[in-house]
């Protein structure tokens, strides 16, 4: 037999994918039963705690571990920045403790003395002046002749915006239980990429990756942050042999959580417009700066401006500032949300010195974009869905009273393309089928994608399938970052139990007297195309097996997608918001998103995945930031009392419409996880500044800052 | 006086005041008089601590009998002492509600209640409200309207919606808006967990199982 068509089945014959399914791991997680990586506990297991520096900037001189060590209950200390290190950001890991309790261990880790040398710091970058030396220019991009155009154009818009940097703030903290006994290691992570973070470890700690077993059900947040093994698993693993292989957790605290392991660039940018009178931009200038912590960076210039990359004229400039803060790692969609935030800013602001409807000059500008006819389209639609028509008003004009309501607009490109991905699929003679991935889900609804894509192929129900995920015995499957998941592990499940369905065919070929190419596996049952009555069920087919069952497998290679994945997809989201100008606090009534998408697979999770992006957004817009104090160089709300996320009550109504339409569909199945969570921070901006008639150039929109702007226009 | 107004402190059991608990781990005497200005008067309670001390928790209708420092925590008892892991430990400073239990019929943050002062009061937990394999119906609410994602802050959740709802069984989205707010969620599952409720709480009115 020739290679299966492994192409999606036509829209209307899918019985599976497309249709609305609960989340299978849902019951294991509402009611408790779901272990995660910090709710491992292991026969003999101890708790490890770490000391953090306080300092910013610090040199070590001694660390003195022998009162920790002589403390009841301590079984091994770790000394992880020993003398000469040179601290960069506070809630550096200095040392760790393992112990029988955590409380032991956190009374152990009080008990070790360290002697600094505190250096000077610099936690701040708002002020780009201020950075001196701090200052890493980034080189010009020059596009076209922006001088001359800005010569030639009608208006000029300039303005000045800022995003801060925020913190992934994951439920669940960074950590592990580990044991190392003997030669080879147990390790139960909190990661995004359980196939790969075994070898991570296994680098850092010199042993062969094939000893070290990684296993997680269930993952509490991740957003960018989880892929590594991190100094953490190391020294939990260090600990675990020196305490004679019992296991060990270690989980961060709070505090060090938000200090320490992951943040998100901050992007500040000057950026000058110059345009004809109908809304045309023909001139793009940009001073961006921003910081990723100690080794500059800030928000990517290359991402400016964002999707209307073919302004003709361009010039970009960009500078990262260093500062003694805890390293930035990949965020829910790298770059995208400050690159829109200061480009859809910076158009909004363009449309109000030309008393233009925003509408209107966003849509003559999509010719700039990679896809303008889906920009259109999808602002016409976000434009219905927000009532743009009847509740949009020219700025500051929102009439009396002190509570202004206004509206705004925010887009959004990403990727998606699916990774690589390895699937194993076993038909058992008894009927059962298992479905085995070393991927994860991240709450993104991975597994119960995996059930519905070989449900369909297999004519079975989702509850008939066995997904094996969370383990890097399984089959390799990439690392969940870059929405590259649901193309990896749909493609490869597909083929694997495509691959399997047609050793299944042949087997049973002869029962039912025709070729193998003639049968099909339709509502669990296998029978002759269209002819349900010359058939076996799927018990009965699968017992044709005998003792052996079928294994197979399946590969996504993204360099050859086949026609079932693709990349590349937009998004706007239109917000609208009250302010009440006298108190300065925002409201958000309503945030409309419209996304392109591909092929749905269980709009029930894709829905969720964009409620979701918007919600973040909307935490990202009013209330998120990292706020560093440069008197101690501490992060002075590594807390979730002031490191503030939206409550259920502060995220107004949500409509959600997903661009499911047979074109997107025949592109194939699309990545769905990072896209919507660009737009919203861009479109809940211009909507205060489309409220109140002023732009306040820094987000979170909090009270203060809205106020500030309001005085500045009344000054 | 103080005390008489802590309800949380009469329903103690003999020998375990509040008092006798910070006495035990020993903050200093100039913190105690600040606390409690009628000390010096009373009779001295037992030291407990600072070692571990025994302690009986009633949780899901079955007493534990576990030896725990004074300082420990109830969320840290349930987890690490009796494996009640589905109470997360998230912020462990009383903002975020991942570790909601129901104490003696009131939702309460584990991480904020020591495990000696939890003694006596019934505890649920969301092991206990969906103990047998069947859903109490706020939990299986939320796996219908898709009401969590990660599912780290969701057990807090779901123990949270069940004592609002136990309290308030026929509520408007206004007050589920208000009475939720209690518990943070990073996915960003709010939309859900609003029809989650309102759906549990009509099912519940409508005679599923209530525990």
């Amino acid at each position: 037999m020739s290679e299966p068509n492994y192409r999606w089945p036509a829209r209307d014959k899918r019985r599976v994918m497309g249709t609305r399914v609960n989340r299978i791991d849902g019951p294991a997680k509402v009611s408790g039963r779901g272990k995660y990586g910090s709710d491992i506990n292991q026969p003999g297991m101890l708790f490890a705690a770490l000391l953090t520096c306080p300092h910013a900037h610090a040199r070590v001189r001694s660390v003195d571990i022998k009162e920790a060590q002589a403390l009841k209950g301590v079984t091994a200390v770790e000394v992880m920045s020993g003398p000469g290190t040179v601290i960069q950001w506070a809630g550096t890991e200095v040392a760790a403790v393992a112990a029988l309790t955590e409380e032991i261990a956190r009374d152990a880790v009080r008990r070790i003395k360290v002697d600094y040398e505190v250096l000077s710091h610099a936690v701040k970058e708002e002020d780009l002046k201020a950075a001196g030396g701090r200052s890493k220019p980034a080189g010009e991009v020059l596009v076209g002749d922006p001088d001359d155009a800005f010569k030639k154009a009608d208006v000029i818009s300039e303005g000045e915006y800022g995003i801060p940097v925020l913190q992934h703030c994951c439920l669940e903290p960074h950590g592990q239980v580990v044991m190392w006994k003997g030669d080879t290691i147990e390790y139960w992570p909190s990661t995004q990429n359980v196939s790969g973070i075994g070898g991570d470890l296994a680098q850092s700690l010199s042993i062969p990756a094939a000893n070290v077993h990684v296993r997680q059900d269930h993952v509490g947040g991740g957003f960018g942050s989880k892929f590594s093994a991190d100094r953490w698993g190391v020294v939990a693993a260090k600990l675990s042999k020196a305490s004679g292989g019992r296991p060990v957790k270690l989980f961060l605290d709070r505090r060090t959580e938000l200090e320490i392991a992951g943040s998100r660039p901050s992007g500040f940018a000057r950026i000058r417009l110059g345009a004809r009178k109908d809304g045309t931009i023909i001139a793009w200038e940009s001073q961006s700066w921003g910081t990723s912590g100690p080794g500059g960076g800030g928000v990517a210039a290359t991402q400016l401006p964002y999707v209307f990359v073919n302004i003709p004229n361009k010039r970009v400039n960009h500078t990262g500032v260093i500062t003694h803060t805890g390293p930035a790692r990949a965020w829910r969609a790298p770059n995208h949300p400050q690159a829109s935030f200061l480009t859809c800013c910076a158009i909004e602001d363009l449309a109000a010195k030309l008393n233009l409807d925003p509408l209107e000059v966003f849509d003559r500008n999509f010719q700039y974009t990679a896809r303008p006819e889906v920009y259109r389209a999808q602002l016409r639609k976000a434009a219905e869905l927000s009532e743009w028509e009847k509740l949009w008003h020219p700025r500051g004009q929102a009439g009396p009273g002190p509570v202004k309501r206004g509206l705004g607009i925010g887009v959004a490109t990403w990727g998606g393309l699916g990774h690589a991905s390895d699937c194993r699929t076993t038909i058992h003679p008894d009927g059962s089928v298992e479905v085995e991935l070393g991927s994860q889900d991240l709450g993104t609804g991975t597994r119960t994608v995996i059930a519905m894509v070989a449900a369909e192929t297999l004519g079975l129900s989702v509850g008939q399938i066995q997904v094996k995920i969370g383990d890097n015995r399984y089959p390799p499957s990439g690392g969940s970052g870059g929405s590259t998941t649901v193309g990896g592990v749909a493609v490869s499940t597909r083929k694997s139990t495509m691959n399997a369905l047609q050793k299944l065919l042949e087997a049973v070929a002869p029962a039912l007297g025709v070729s193998a190419d003639q049968l099909e596996a339709v509502d669990g049952r296998i029978q002759v195309r269209g002819n349900p009555a010359k058939s076996l069920t799927w018990k009965a087919a699968c017992q044709k097996l005998g003792v052996k069952p079928i294994v197979e497998m399946g590969r996504n290679d993204p360099k050859n997608p086949m026609g079932m994945i693709s990349q590349g997809v937009g998004g706007i989201q239109i917000a609208d918001v009250s302010v009440d100008v006298e108190t300065g606090v925002v409201k958000l009534n309503r945030l409309v998103a419209v996304q392109d998408c591909g092929l749905i697979i269980n709009p029930k999770t894709a829905e969720s995945q964009v409620y979701g992006a918007c919600i973040m957004s909307i935490c990202g817009a009013l209330f998120e930031e990292r706020i560093m104090c440069q008197q101690t160089g501490r992060f002075l709300n590594a807390d979730m009392e002031f490191y503030k996320l939206a409550g259920i009550d502060d995220i107004g109504e949500i409509i959600v419409h997903l661009d499911i339409t047979p074109e997107h569909d025949a592109r194939g199945v699309i990545g769905l996880g990072e896209p919507p969570v660009v737009p919203g921070i861009a479109a809940i901006a211009n909507a205060v500044a489309n409220a109140i008639g002023v732009r306040v150039p820094r987000v979170p929109l909090t009270p203060d800052r809205v106020l500030a702007a309001l005085e500045g226009r009344r000054a | 006086m103080k005390r008489s107004k802590d309800p949380e402190s009469q329903a103690q059991p003999k020998g375990l005041s509040r008092r006798g608990f910070i006495r035990g781990v020993g903050l200093s005497g100039g913190a105690v008089g600040l606390l409690h200005p009628e000390g010096e008067a009373a009779p001295a309670p037992a030291v407990l601590g600072p070692g571990p001390v025994p302690i009986t928790l009633l949780v899901n209708g079955k007493p534990h009998k576990l030896e725990v420092e004074p300082r420990v925590t109830l969320l840290d008892a349930l987890r690490d002492r009796l494996d009640l892991t589905g109470a997360k430990r998230v912020c462990d400073r009383g903002t975020c509600g991942a570790c909601t239990v129901i104490l003696g019929g009131k939702a309460v943050y584990a991480c904020s209640v020591l495990a000696i002062d939890a003694q006596g009061k019934p505890i649920q937990t969301v092991e206990g409200i969906n103990a047998g394999g069947r859903l109490h119906p706020v939990a299986s609410a939320f796996v219908n309207q898709d009401a969590l994602q990660c599912g780290f802050c969701t057990p807090g959740f779901v123990m949270a919606a069940k004592a609002f709802l136990d309290r308030n069984p026929n509520p408007t989205l206004e007050q589920v808006r208000k009475g939720l707010g209690g518990n943070l969620c990073r996915c960003g599952t709010y939309v859900g967990i609003r029809q989650a409720v309102l759906e549990a709480a009509k099912q519940m009115r409508g005679g599923a199982r209530n525990v």
